[in-house]
């Protein structure tokens, strides 16, 4: 009741104080909630053997008319590289940013596709050189593997997709088996389904496609600007890459080789504007809570100061060291729960339009509740020095004027 | 005079409460620095190149798919491909239906240079128009000829950084560049140019870094330049490159520019007769669909600035109103702390109004501290991310840059923003009563 008395006489301050945590936990839970959607995204594991895969893009210079038979020659040395456990020629690759991508549907001609997905063209090796796993059925054999040149677009009799993918085309059966139509009107049965493969998008992106959507068509890739995914033993990552290139370029000379790089060199570069926005976002909700346990422990000074006498008067009638130093606690307790109860339908509030507008992950009640629990929990931190200032004052500030 | 006064006044008293000055300062500064670092980024990404010729540059739209293609019946905007099949290019550019008009594509030619290793470039396939229609200053040089385009010559225009790598310490106009293999003469060298966003080219992504070399659409197409960019097919092409050409698979983009802004509707009208046409023809099996947009209405349309970007800028705004709502709880103490003060000030006959003077000076005084401090914190805070950005690109070097206008910026939302902070605090002091004030001492 004391509390709410004293309230009353400074009301401005107390409102600052509610409003500044109310404000404070709004945008501490939204950033939070971004920021461990960026967390997860930078984390997600994308199904391949990721610690000892690397990858390069090659162009030949020129226009070369034997293209097919220079790849091959070009995976056969990639392969015979002591330490290389898989090689494999292909359009795109996880996290790799480019992509094709296309409809998939259940029926021939069906107006609106079941899915979208992104297409990797591989061939029977490619299994090894991704590090998948295969959860059913089996990968590609040598005899269903055509060649699909870049400037044509082919539709295969077999595939196989993801789990994923599976499951959005038959979430109530197995997708083994099935067949399903590429393009509109192309059959093709599903022969394997890979445990998970990411798609070659870094995250969930405006492209239609779900980020584990993938498909595998079993084709010889054909082009002048393609990219080798070439997986090694473990440990012998670097001494792979140089021998490798070098072998490449003992073939011929009149090639360019761009971007060879580690998978977890990809990865980095996947995630550099997520890694940067969540640097970002730290810096600010580390600021913010400083300036917030700042103004707490300013406004609480000054109250304290403001009521130098008032304290001597209550200590000179009888009350202890501890029971001034609880009385800040509890009354910063009432502000600021007031505050986090504000903050919290604020926060909510602000989440559902940042869900509508910016693709943000809604939040959870406990997020929201843990989040309520730091801001609460900084705010009585911010009142145990003014606290300890305000139990120290003597009792005799009473008789003594200002 | 008053002025002036004020201002001793206000210095004054501000050196007297070091502390608490400090922590105004602070505090604005901190939340100005935050959002100012923020909305730089944004206000680079909506950047307004070309802008005296935003509304006569303009890009068609034309629905060579069909309603079959979209999910809804209604062509939203974004739903008609935002590029052009080859055939609708070229019968565009034939019409010269703008005074100037290009259609382009983006490819990526591998340099060999007389000294070294072959390397990978990004360049552009476009008309001599382009280089007038998007304002690209020659450094050296010219664009080359219309006679060129017709020909198919084998002509480049190279960036300076291009030049600069291939050519150091020579005039490279009038050199041979060797191109996939094939020799180029070199007509001329831009000067640094990077429109943000890139608005002739936003298949990919809106904010790319210009290319490093030009060379003549008809040229390209004569030899098979392989695109780098976004082609999207609604059915199978058939082979080749002529069938790329002759497919319903949109990759070149095409701009026009019109004599005036009210121009477009005729434009449209063309574009309309156009798709009619193709459906008597029999390509098309639907109502015919055109869209046109100018530059600023094609900005608008695509979401240039990243989800991560808004909400970052939108909680570093956030932030710095939680700033400033601490810095009223601080002005608050700091005004209350003097109200003695201000109340031998009134009992000596100065007004509510002047006292109120002195304590929004005093506030001003705060803001344009707090600015400084914002200032050095945003020049800091783009440091900062620079450094989290791989590699010196000309897009990440406009993104964070701190220019006159951004220095404008923050400087008025800094004072702005503390004066409002300071208003409560000051016409609350300025309500002190002379006597009360000093009867208690």
């Amino acid at each position: 009741m004391l509390i709410l008395r004293s309230l009353r006489r400074s009301k401005v301050g107390a409102l600052l104080i509610s409003v500044q945590i109310a404000l404070t936990l709004a945008i501490l839970c939204n950033s939070l909630s971004a920021l461990q959607q960026q967390l997860q995204d930078m984390t997600r594991p994308t199904g391949i053997d990721e610690a000892n895969i690397w990858t390069l893009r090659n162009q030949w210079i020129g226009a070369p008319e034997d293209l097919q038979a220079r790849i091959l020659t070009d995976l056969a040395a990639l392969r015979s590289v002591p330490g290389v456990v898989g090689a494999a020629a292909t359009n795109a690759y996880p996290l790799g940013g480019d992509a094709w991508t296309t409809g998939v549907g259940l029926n021939p001609n069906q107006r609106v596709s079941t899915a979208s997905t992104a297409v990797y063209i591989v061939d029977e090796h490619a299994m090894a050189a991704f590090g998948l796993k295969l959860a059913e059925g089996r990968w590609f054999k040598a005899g269903e593997i055509g060649a699909a040149r870049d400037d044509e677009t082919k539709f295969p009799a077999t595939v196989i997709i993801t789990r994923s993918l599976a499951h959005a085309l038959f979430p109530n059966t197995d997708a083994l088996g099935q067949v399903v139509y590429f393009g509109r009107s192309q059959p093709a049965r599903v022969v394997g389904i890979v445990e998970h493969a990411q798609t070659p998008f870094a995250s969930q992106t405006s492209w239609h496609v779900r980020i584990d959507d993938a498909s595998f068509f079993p084709y010889q890739y054909v082009s002048n600007d393609m990219t080798y995914v070439v997986r090694t033993e473990p440990g012998r990552l670097a001494a792979v890459m140089m021998m490798a290139q070098a072998r490449l370029f003992q073939i011929t000379a009149q090639r360019v080789v761009t971007s060879a790089r580690t998978f977890a060199e990809t990865r980095h570069g996947a995630y550099t504007s997520e890694r940067k926005s969540s640097i970002v976002l730290g810096v600010v909700c580390g600021l913010l809570l400083v300036v917030t346990a700042l103004g707490v422990v300013g406004l609480t000074m000054y109250w304290v100061s403001q009521r130098r006498r008032y304290i001597g008067m209550r200590r000179a009638l009888g009350a202890r060291r501890s029971d001034i130093a609880r009385y800040f606690h509890l009354e910063n307790l009432l502000i600021a729960g007031t505050g986090v109860a504000v903050g919290v339908v604020l926060g909510l509030g602000g989440n559902v339009l940042l869900a509508s507008d910016l693709a943000l992950t809604r939040m959870s009640a406990g997020f929201i509740c843990a989040a309520a629990g730091i801001v609460l929990g900084l705010s009585q931190l911010a009142v145990i020095w003014p606290a300890m200032r305000a139990a120290s004052i003597p009792p005799a500030t009473a008789i003594r004027g200002r | 005079m008053m002025l002036g006064y004020h201002l001793e006044l206000a210095i004054r008293s501000l050196r007297r409460n070091l502390v608490l000055t400090a922590l105004v300062v602070a505090a604005v500064g901190v939340g100005i620095g935050t959002s100012m670092t923020e909305l730089a980024v944004m206000r680079a990404m909506l950047g307004n190149p070309v802008s005296d010729k935003a509304l006569r540059l303009v890009v068609p739209q034309i629905d060579v798919w069909g309603p079959d293609s979209r999910s809804t019946d209604r062509g939203a905007d974004l739903e008609l491909p935002d590029q052009l099949t080859y055939r609708d290019a070229m019968a565009f550019m034939r019409a010269r239906k703008g005074v100037r008009q290009t259609a382009m594509y983006g490819i990526g030619p591998d340099v060999t240079p007389d000294h070294g290793k072959s390397f990978p470039t990004s360049g552009r396939a476009t008309y001599t128009d382009f280089f007038t229609m998007f304002e690209a200053p020659f450094r050296e040089g010219a664009a080359w000829s219309e006679a060129d385009d017709a020909q198919r010559a084998r002509v480049v225009v190279l960036s300076f950084r291009l030049a600069d790598r291939v050519f150091p310490h020579t005039h490279p106009v009038g050199r041979m560049l060797r191109l996939d293999g094939r020799e180029f003469r070199v007509v001329g060298v831009l000067a640094p140019w990077q429109l943000m966003p890139r608005v002739y080219d936003m298949s990919q992504s809106a904010l790319r870094d210009a290319e490093d070399l030009y060379l003549p659409f008809s040229t390209a197409i004569d030899l098979q330049m392989t695109q780098f960019g976004h082609n999207s097919c609604h059915s199978p092409a058939p082979r080749g490159w002529e069938g790329h050409l002759n497919s319903e698979c949109v990759w070149i983009q095409f701009w026009a520019e019109l004599p005036n802004a009210g121009a477009i509707g005729a434009f449209h009208q063309y574009l309309l007769d156009y798709a009619t046409d193709q459906r008597a023809t029999g390509r098309f099996h639907w109502a015919p669909l055109v869209q046109t947009h100018n530059a600023r209405e094609w900005i608008a349309l695509r979401k240039v600035v990243p989800d991560a970007v808004k909400l970052s800028t939108l909680i570093a705004f956030g932030f710095l109103a939680v700033c400033l709502v601490n810095a009223v709880g601080l002005m608050l103490a700091s005004f209350s702390s003097r109200a003695t003060e201000l109340g031998v000030r009134r009992a000596l006959g100065a007004s509510r109004w002047s006292i109120f003077q002195q304590c929004m000076t005093e506030t001003v005084l705060l803001g344009v501290l707090g600015g400084a401090l914002g200032l050095g914190l945003t020049a800091i805070g783009q440091a900062g991310e620079r450094a989290l950005d791989p590699g010196d690109s000309p897009v990440t070097r406009l993104l964070y840059s701190l220019d006159a206008g951004m220095v404008l910026i923050t400087a008025a939302v800094a004072v702005v923003a503390t004066v409002c902070a300071g208003l409560y605090p000051t016409w609350r002091a300025s309500r002190v009563q002379p006597g009360l004030q000093l009867k208690t001492d």
